[in-house]
């Protein structure tokens, strides 16, 4: 158990930073929503700041713990490309990703971010898992 | 520009340093750990990325119950939240295809655009690749879809 604490912890941060950024700015913390918004020139300076942040998260850990987090990536190149397309396209088709639907969405009792969530994740689990089969 | 730009801009700032850092220290950064958790016939099963999802939604729950009972957020005039109710098949066919390649390469675009910082080649394909996906879709695909 006790090595689940940081993500315990890790994730309730996450809430927090959305909690924050829905009573101070009255948005949704959803990062392909942010990032799409970015790449379509809408609301850049807010969007911007956001990601800026976002990219500043592990250098913030470094500075807390003293090394990066841990970061092992055994896909093959091609195969993240597709992935990389697989979930630009799919998050803004989607209107989201795990974190406005899986997280704002879920605590807004929002039914379309149950169905995306329950979607995702199938797909997700079906996905590793096939993949654990042709390794 | 209005008055509160300026802090709202810092709030952003900050609310996403908050984001990226509970990333990091939740270990959701690291494709292996949120593919342990997808990956059902890998042996060794990785319940992380459900305690995280859960202490997410712990926290966000009694915030949206606050927000339900202010009339506007501190620094703007109104809410800005999605209204739309409608279960349709763009958010199934949107989500499968997203929850594919998430099963994929095991990253999602918060921990890919964070993990930016660290400088790893992959990385840096999957968000290339992810940010044409996203603007193909926004400028190309959605247009052709039916309503």
């Amino acid at each position: 158990m006790s090595v689940y604490w940081p993500s315990l912890i890790g994730g309730m941060l996450l809430g927090l930073s959305a909690v924050a950024l829905l009573l101070l700015d009255g948005r949704i913390a959803g990062i392909s929503g942010i990032v799409g918004r970015l790449l379509g020139g809408a609301q850049v300076p807010l969007n911007a700041a956001f990601v800026i942040g976002l990219i500043s998260g592990p250098p913030l850990y470094m500075l807390a713990f003293g090394s990066f987090p841990s970061v092992t990536i055994a896909t093959s190149w091609p195969l993240v490309l597709v992935a990389g397309l697989a979930v630009g396209i799919g998050t803004r088709m989607g209107s989201g990703c795990t974190s406005g639907h899986g997280i704002l969405g879920l605590a807004r009792f929002s039914r379309r971010s149950f169905a995306a969530t329950a979607t995702f994740l199938l797909a997700g689990g079906a996905m590793a898992t096939l993949m654990e089969f042709l390794r | 520009m209005k008055p509160l730009a300026p802090l709202r801009i810092v709030v952003a700032l900050l609310a996403g340093a908050l984001f990226g850092f509970g990333l990091s220290l939740s270990g959701m950064l690291d494709p292996a750990r949120v593919l342990g958790f997808l990956n059902l016939a890998s042996g060794h099963w990785d319940p992380s990325l459900a305690f995280v999802l859960g202490g997410a939604v712990l926290v966000a729950v009694p915030g949206v119950m606050l927000q339900r009972r202010l009339r506007r957020p501190l620094l703007d005039d109104s809410f800005h939240l999605p209204e739309k109710t409608e279960i349709d098949g763009r958010l199934l066919a949107g989500s499968a295809l997203f929850g594919a390649g998430w099963g994929l390469a095991g990253f999602c675009p918060g921990p890919a655009v964070s993990a930016l910082s660290m400088g790893l080649v992959p990385v840096l394909l999957f968000v290339a690749a992810m940010v044409m996906g996203m603007i193909l879709h926004d400028r190309v695909i959605a247009g052709m879809l039916p309503r």
